[in-house]
């Protein structure tokens, strides 16, 4: 425990003295909440159709919620997996594991430094919101949080496992980046599902972010979650021993 | 798990064999190391000393051999064993963005009851690079600084692979100092190195690995003695005769080259050598010996050269 909480301190510091990273953390979902938000408006659509878009909720207000499980994804499948395989490559790993820092407190710190940035990365990505958008505020704080909390376990069980399994920090860097990319236009925090084709809506529901953005939704709209609760924790579940399993130190 | 731990044996390990898929990186080796000495693993390039001391410290699981690692096994203990020995890895790095007093803090923290990490800095001079970010370091600082992390939890064994790559002569000399306080103070001390200099220096035994195999082991002066033990006589004589050289005692062979002569022979060859000289009425200026060195058992050993 007291390992874990030195080693989470030890690479929270070193995450905050790089200033690319920070930025590229705290910037992202803002560019992307102005650039959206600026496309979409915060009026409820409708499809030719007939049917609603937007989970017949606002565009502003279906986006924001989505936007703090984008952050999460971010944070977790571009920072994280980077991060394990670059200090992998460096031999920086090997150093730790010399010292009897284990996998699950690597695993663990990598998910306490990414609850923090996450944490910091909503904030400042809430007050941008705030000062631009109209937007309902949350319908209950408590799922909000459990939701955050729960996305952040799920999304970093992944970025650890892609980190322990990718030689270098370059292909650790561009899966993660792909992954994004897939998320971020079918994930449910770019177009709206009402206007994806079924085959796209298919593979939609069969990205984590897409549950991760349920789950928000949930908490913050009172929206159905279906099963995403369930299957961001099974990600946990079965993620995190199959992570500290293909753990390499080399 | 073996039970040869006597109470002077800090390290016993018998038959180790590791490979790499195809590779055979470590055949045969086995050697023990008492409690208290500085012991060197002495060989070329490749000849499997990180293997094996790696195997010894639990970063690799061995194929096979009996290990005994301070009382422990590092195949089932290795995470008991690692919090009682301390490691400076051939290829391991820090964080570019951590600074000097914080990798001692933070490694020292881990390892609560050790010295504290503050004395650890200034004993190992590096209280001056203190607030200095680890990729900002010389090679030989960052090097300096490997090495005091190894001994910032306080252990009992300290394993040293390729300690001085990096340093310049007069750290080395600081570096090889140290090493000798942490014995003195009763730490055991495992160090690979390939520098005859710093493992004559240094060890109190070492163990030459050549192939995957322990080609020899003992002190300097037993392997000298085993490996190199002929001395080389030169001198220049104006004597046309020399054959009287042939037959003094200890002399094995003579080669002369104009008047430039060589001889070579066991036991106090040089006084024996240059008796003669006189009582044929001639007394070279110029009379050296030089005895069998570390790096003659070396390449003996070794059988990269040919012995003396
Ligand atoms: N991780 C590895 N994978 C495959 N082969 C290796 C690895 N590490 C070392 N080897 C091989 O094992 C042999 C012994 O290497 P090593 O123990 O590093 O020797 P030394 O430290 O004496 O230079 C060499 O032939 C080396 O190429
Ligand atoms: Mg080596």
């Amino acid at each position: 425990m007291r390992t874990t909480a030195e080693l989470t301190r030890l690479e929270l510091k070193l995450f905050i003295r790089d200033p690319m990273t920070v930025l590229f953390s705290l910037a992202l979902p803002v560019i992307v909440l102005l650039i959206l938000g600026g496309v979409f408006g915060n009026e409820p659509g409708e499809l030719d159709t007939g049917g609603p878009v937007y989970r017949g909720v606002g565009a502003m207000d279906y986006y924001v919620p989505a936007y703090v499980a984008l952050v999460v994804v971010s944070v977790c499948l571009i920072s994280v997996p980077a991060h394990l395989a670059g200090n992998r490559e460096r031999g920086v790993l090997r150093r730790y594991h010399a010292s009897s820092i284990t996998a699950w407190q690597v695993a663990m710190a990598e998910l306490g430094v990414a609850i923090v940035i996450s944490a910091v990365s909503v904030v400042v990505l809430l007050v941008t919101a705030t000062i631009v958008y109209d937007f309902v505020g949350p319908w209950s704080i408590p799922i909000v949080l459990l939701g955050f909390v729960t996305s952040t376990l799920a999304f970093s069980t992944l970025g650890v496992l892609l980190g322990a399994v990718l030689p270098t920090a370059r292909s650790a860097q561009a899966l993660g980046m792909l992954l994004w990319f897939v998320m971020l236009f079918l994930g449910g925090a770019g177009p709206p599902p009402e206007v994806l084709t079924d085959a796209m809506r298919a593979i939609s529901t069969a990205t984590p972010m897409w549950h991760a953005v349920r789950v928000m939704q949930h908490g913050w709209l009172e929206l159905d979650p279906d099963g995403s609760w369930l299957i961001l924790l099974a990600i946990v579940a079965i993620g995190a021993p199959l992570a500290v399993r293909a753990f390499r130190w080399e | 798990m073996a039970t040869r731990v006597g109470p002077r044996v800090a390290l016993d390990v018998r038959h180790l064999r590791k490979c790499y898929g195809s590779v055979v990186a470590v055949e045969d080796v086995s050697f023990g190391v008492r409690q208290g000495e500085i012991f060197g693993i002495l060989g070329p390039n490749g000849s499997g000393k990180t293997t094996t001391v790696e195997c010894l410290q639990g970063l690799r699981r061995a194929d096979a051999g009996e290990i005994d690692v301070l009382g422990l096994d590092p195949r089932t203990e290795a995470g008991r064993l690692r919090q009682r020995i301390g490691a400076q890895l051939q290829e391991s790095a820090l964080p570019d963005r951590i600074k000097v007093w914080e990798a001692l803090h933070f490694f020292s923290s881990l390892a609560p009851g050790g010295p504290d990490w503050r004395d650890v800095m200034e004993r190992w001079d590096l209280g001056g690079l203190r607030n200095r970010a680890f990729s900002t370091l010389s090679g030989g600082q960052q090097q300096r600084l490997l090495v005091a992390l190894a001994v910032v939890n306080g252990p009992e064994l300290v394993f040293l692979d390729e300690m001085t790559t990096g340093l310049d002569p007069s750290s080395r000399r600081v570096v090889w100092q140290l090493v000798r306080d942490l014995r003195d103070q009763g730490t055991t001390v495992v160090m690979v190195t390939h520098f005859m200099d710093e493992a004559e220096h240094l060890c109190d035994r070492i163990a030459v690995i050549h192939g995957g195999r322990v080609a020899a082991l003992g002190t300097t002066a037993e392997l000298i003695a085993e490996f190199a033990g002929r001395s080389e006589v030169t001198f220049s004589t104006d004597l046309a005769d020399i054959d009287f050289v042939r037959h003094v005692d200890g002399v094995a062979t003579v080669e002369q080259d104009g008047t430039r002569v060589i001889v070579r022979g066991t036991g106090p060859v040089l006084a024996r050598v240059a008796a003669a000289l006189v009582a044929h009425g001639d007394a070279p200026i110029d009379l050296e010996i030089r005895r069998g060195s570390l790096e003659d058992a070396f390449l003996a050993i070794t059988g990269d050269g040919s012995a003396t």
